[in-house]
């Protein structure tokens, strides 16, 4: 499965995007998103960016205020989702122009159209910045 | 600048419609940015709720209004809140025949319903429809739902037309149908079954996006079956190598690298079907070897590949140059600074231990390192590697340090996987019987309830048991000493039920036996037990138990019995139990106390847990009374085969019977055929102790005695070895010190003094074999090995000197003809990859000729994009000071905050037109005016909102 979920969190624990790839309950997203921010935010800068939860694997990176957190399997190679989670960081920073918190917080819904193009079945499946922009821009033309 | 400001916020108002957000979204998103606590967002997000409840339901609102008030109950689920009233709105949103507001009505019924949701069915219909359009990007929208909703059920209603589309002329509708399958294969593999060789179809697509999303669901595939996949051993090979070679196209790379997260893919995918099969392993050493080489390790993605070598190189059949390059590798992750390149160093060594052990020696200092770091991720890590490679010589220090690291977590999903590997370790490799007790005592004290009952019990078979064989007095001693530390333990507040219980029994069998304590004493303190954890039925069971065993001892014995008072009340208490276990336990005990020595010797034997027990299973012993009753009149017992469906209730009472007599003498009926030798038939009057002596016997049969006999044989060797190994340490760190000295004199090098302590924990952990201990006494052999060792600098660098001297020493011409031979072999066996080669090539792709873009109908559209972008960069380098005034510092730390990113933030740098390029002008604009309009500036409450993400 790989991916198991995509969060991106603030500084002050607060969720700005959040894509679950198995289905989680509300009080169980909501306990499972607090758990994890906890841990994360307390951590340093010098410790590893990879924290380990229940069964999953959290691989996080911060990006002035923003936490982005994605949740992996144990076989997962860490390394590799941390350079995902940077190649996602520069396509939204190719679309929006010098992306910042609020942008997601603006066009959350295209922040999950990137998603959808990257990520299937919990699979990293496009790392072409131009194919995963492509439906996105000829969506924003036709309407 | 104060008139750039000026058109920034003109041009905002004028695209608000193209914006297409309302002033109320943009209030909402500000307070929600701008909340100081989860409190102030829970009041914003609940009155949130009551505006969208009234609004959402008024009649004809616009298209667009409604898309956003599903966005804002996205937000609502997002921050944790039910918005189960506006699911339908996001249902309804879905049948829109405008492809922006459909998708957003897929998205939003993708993050609110499971695939289980009622309102499914009501999708189910459009999608249908949608799979079917001209509009790509509607199919594509159809797809990414398929792949999160349609269930078991709903499958059938889809697949032809996913099946279909997996020959669609666009690519990207490919790549979606691939996973869509895929979805439908995690679902019910059933369902697809016969469509599996679509997979092996699409790996050979011309769309490179195609291809790598196919890696997915063939890697599952391969997971479950790698014998039917031998045969794509060399098309995995030969892509991988295209892929190395850089024939993919430039969109691909990523960081320098070309397409790695493919490449590491096709690693994992090499990883399975090579282990353990030398002839697929030797078509893939060439195609490693060369990434190995041409990896840029001073990047993280360079890095993460590298990785994914190491992992493949240390699943398939082993090879001594790629092992050699692996470890390598592993010394410079080990070596690095950076926390996220040791931890994947430990995970790599931990793989490649199993090849090559001696690896693991040269690395002592940095593995101990890693243990002792303060990050808790590392800790772990090494912890798990510590577990790969503990052995009976190093055992004690390991498993200590790992019970003392499991004293001090909270997350009880780990205590209990270190505990029971803990146990694991300690059984497998205990030194002696009495290092297994007391650590046993302190798993058990620490993590008592998280560990499985089994473990409960091995540990009380273990103590009945001793040592088995010629040594009693080491027994009564381990005995002994088990009593005395449990009957020290048994005050402390707050014990494991499943500790207290292994405590009961231990006392009630051996609590007098040595005479050290008297029974009195003993039994005082089961009573208090009894008390203190008054709502455990099973530790009092085992305490009531455990006082029968020590005044029928007494009695046996011929000293007088006397049960204290608070015994006393005890048994009147429990005597009205609701538990009947209790209750009948007690009446036992109360009718055996007034027995005579000799019949109570006969019901409870002293020390006779061990004892096997026979069973008669024909019940012989009731003949008898069988054949009174049945002259009495009494109807004959029909077996259950010979019964028919009418049961006349005399028989029903004689099976009652049977059966209630079958439970008396044989409590845990599924050990029949586990005892083996004679002893005395039990009389039925002794339940209590027999039920404990069948279950420890169940116990001993199945797990116990290969455990026990094993560390009892390997006692004589590490007695051996543990001589040594107490020496070693003095002998070995005096040794490494001078050596230390030696080296630092010899190469000008200034040299950290390694603690005497680590040193010792060092030669404790990787000293006990016996290569190593050889490697001490002969010095002449150590001095290059001391110094690498020690010297992690003058290490590091003459291994990277090394590196830098195999590069060139391989000769390229040497790969290339070894390359060659694959590359006709790969088009010859496959021929589409053929195909692929010549559509990747890069002379090819330079010409117009590349299929994927003329091949779209809407290629104009996608090229007019490209085209704005220029043109509107021309300006922006002017416009970016505008930018400027969200705090430019603030970057600066955004950029300093990635320690390990260094070199790719400079490598984006190094691409600035790459990310700065077009959209920038517009967008900051916008963002500008959007800002004003808001009244938000960066300097108020939340500045962090408008911080680059990226430098």
């Amino acid at each position: 499965m790989g991916i198991r979920f995509i969060l991106m969190v603030n500084k002050q624990g607060q969720t700005r995007l959040a894509q679950y790839y198995e289905w989680l309950t509300l009080e169980e997203r909501r306990a499972l998103e607090g758990e994890i921010v906890r841990k994360c935010l307390a951590r340093t800068e010098q410790q590893c960016s990879f924290v380990e939860h229940r069964n999953y694997k959290i691989v996080y990176r911060r990006y002035a205020s923003l936490f982005f957190l994605v949740g992996v399997d144990n076989d997962e190679n860490e390394l590799a989702i941390l350079e995902f989670i940077h190649l996602l960081v520069e396509t939204m920073d190719r679309h929006f122009g010098n992306v910042c918190e609020l942008d997601i917080m603006f066009h959350l819904e295209k922040a999950h159209f990137m998603l959808e193009e990257m990520v299937m079945n919990g699979c990293v499946v496009e790392t072409s910045k131009s194919n995963i922009l492509a439906p996105i821009q000829l969506m924003d033309k036709t309407s | 600048m104060e008139q750039l400001k000026t058109i920034g916020r003109e041009l905002a108002m004028g695209s608000q419609g193209g914006f297409g957000q309302s002033k109320e979204f943009l209030d909402l998103v500000k307070s929600i940015g701008e909340a100081r606590s989860k409190a102030e967002e829970d009041r914003i997000v609940l009155s949130e709720i009551e505006t969208l409840k009234r609004r959402i339901v008024e009649p004809d609102i616009p298209r667009r209004k409604m898309k956003e008030y599903i966005i804002r109950l996205v937000y609502v689920e997002m921050l944790g809140h039910d918005a189960s009233f506006g699911y339908i709105h996001a249902v309804k949103m879905t049948h829109n025949d405008n492809l922006l507001l459909k998708r957003t009505g897929y998205l939003a019924v993708t993050l609110f319903l499971n695939e289980d949701h009622d309102l499914i069915i009501l999708i189910v219909n459009t999608i249908q429809k949608d799979l079917k359009s001209d509009n790509y990007l509607i199919v594509c929208a159809a797809l990414n739902v398929v792949c999160k909703l349609i269930n078991e059920e709903t499958i059938p209603a889809v697949l032809p037309q996913v099946v279909e589309l997996l020959g669609h002329s666009k690519e990207a509708v490919r790549k979606k149908a691939i996973m869509a399958l895929h979805r439908f294969y995690q679902k019910s593999p059933s369902s697809v079954s016969h469509l599996v060789s679509n997979f092996r179809k699409r790996l050979c697509d011309n769309d490179p996006g195609v291809m790598g999303a196919t890696l997915c669901p063939l890697f599952d595939l391969i997971t479950i079956d790698v014998n039917s996949y031998k045969d794509l051993v060399v098309s995995f090979v030969s892509i991988l190598k295209q892929i190395a070679e850089r024939r993919l196209p430039k969109s691909y790379d990523y960081h320098q690298m070309p397409a790695p997260f493919i490449q590491i893919k096709l690693l994992k995918i090499l990883a399975l079907l090579g282990s353990g099969d030398k002839q697929a392993s030797e078509h893939m050493y060439t195609v490693v070897g060369d990434i190995f080489r041409k990896c840029d390790s001073s990047s993280n993605i360079g890095n993460a590949v590298l990785y994914e070598c190491i992992s493949c190189v240390s699943a398939i059949y082993p090879n001594a140059k790629l092992l050699e390059a692996a470890a390598d590798v592993i010394a410079r992750f080990l070596k690095s600074d950076s926390h996220n390149l040791k931890y994947m160093g430990i995970d790599a060594l931990g793989r490649l231990i199993k090849l090559s052990p001696e690896v693991a020696e040269q690395h002592q200092l940095a593995v101990i390192d890693c243990l002792e770091d303060p990050d808790d991720t590392l800790k772990r890590k090494t912890f798990e590697l510590l577990y790969k490679m503990t052995k009976s010589s190093n055992v004690e220090v390991i498993v200590d340090r790992m019970i003392d690291y499991m004293i001090n977590i909270n997350d009880n999903h780990y205590k209990t996987e270190i505990a029971s590997r803990c146990v694991e370790l300690a059984e497998q490799f205990a030194p002696s019987n009495h290092w297994f007790i007391q650590t046993m005592n302190r798993v058990f004290e620490h993590a008592g309830d998280l560990v499985k009952s089994k473990v409960a019990h091995n540990l009380m078979r273990l103590i009945a048991e001793g040592f088995g064989e010629e040594d009693d007095t080491a027994d009564s001693q381990l005995r002994s000493s088990a009593v005395e530390s449990y009957l020290r333990i048994i005050g402390e507040p707050k014990l494991p039920s499943l500790f207290l219980q292994v405590i009961c029994w231990v006392l009630g069998e051996y609590g007098t036996a040595d005479g050290k304590f008297s029974a009195s004493y003993v039994t005082g303190k089961l009573c208090d037990v009894a008390d203190a954890y008054s709502n455990d039925e099973i530790v009092k069971s085992y305490a009531v138990t455990a006082l029968m065993k020590l005044f029928v001892f007494e009695i046996a014995a011929g000293r007088k019995v006397d049960i204290l008072p608070e015994c006393q009340s005890l048994i009147e208490e429990l005597s009205a139990s609701h538990s009947t276990d209790l209750q009948q336990r007690v009446y036992e005990l109360q009718a055996i106390i007034g027995l005579d020595a000799h019949a109570v010797e006969c019901i409870l034997p002293s020390d006779a847990s061990c004892e096997d027990i026979e069973i008669d299973k024909n019940l012989s012993f009731l003949n008898d009374y069988v054949q009174q009753s049945l002259e009495k009149g009494a109807q004959p017992y029909i077996p259950e085969s010979e019964r028919s469906g009418m049961l006349d209730i005399s028989n029903f009472q004689a099976k009652i019977s049977m059966k209630l007599q079958l439970m008396v003498l044989v409590p845990e009926p599924s050990y029949h055929r586990e005892v083996q030798q004679a002893a005395t038939v039990p009389s039925s009057s002794d339940t209590g102790s027999s039920e404990v002596k069948l279950r420890l016997d169940g116990v001993q049969k199945k797990w116990g005695r290969p455990t026990y006999s094993s560390s009892a044989a390997s006692t004589s060797n590490s007695s051996s070895q543990n001589t040594v190994y107490e020496v070693t340490p003095v002998d070995g760190s005096s040794n490494v010190n001078s050596k230390a000295r030696e080296a630092s004199y010899d190469l000008k090098k200034t040299q950290v003094e390694i603690s005497p302590e680590k040193q010792k924990l060092a030669a404790s952990l990787f000293g006990g074999t016996s290569k190593s201990e050889r490697r001490a006494s002969s010095t002449g052999h150590k001095v290059p090995k001391g110094s690498s060792h020690v010297l992690k600098s003058t290490a590091g660098s003459t291994t990277d000197v090394l590196v830098e001297k195999t590069t060139p020493v391989q000769p390229p011409p040497d790969l290339l003809d070894l390359g060659e031979p694959t590359i006709k072999d790969g088009p010859s066996s496959v021929d589409p990859f053929k195909q692929l080669e010549e559509l990747l090539d890069p002379t090819q792709l330079g010409s117009s000729a590349n299929p994927g873009i003329v091949g779209s109908t809407s290629a104009p559209d996608i090229m007019q994009l490209y085209s704005d972008k220029p043109a509107s960069g021309q300006s922006g380098g002017f416009m970016y000071p505008s930018s400027s005034n969200r705090s430019d510092d603030n970057l600066v730390s955004g950029l300093a905050n990635a320690t390990t990113d260094s070199a790719h933030n400079i490598t984006a740098a190094a691409h600035p037109s790459q990310f700065s390029k077009g959209p920038n002008l517009k967008d900051s604009l916008e963002k500008d005016a959007l800002v004003r309009q808001m009244g938000v500036t960066p300097s108020s409450q939340n500045p962090n909102l408008f911080k680059d993400l990226l430098g």
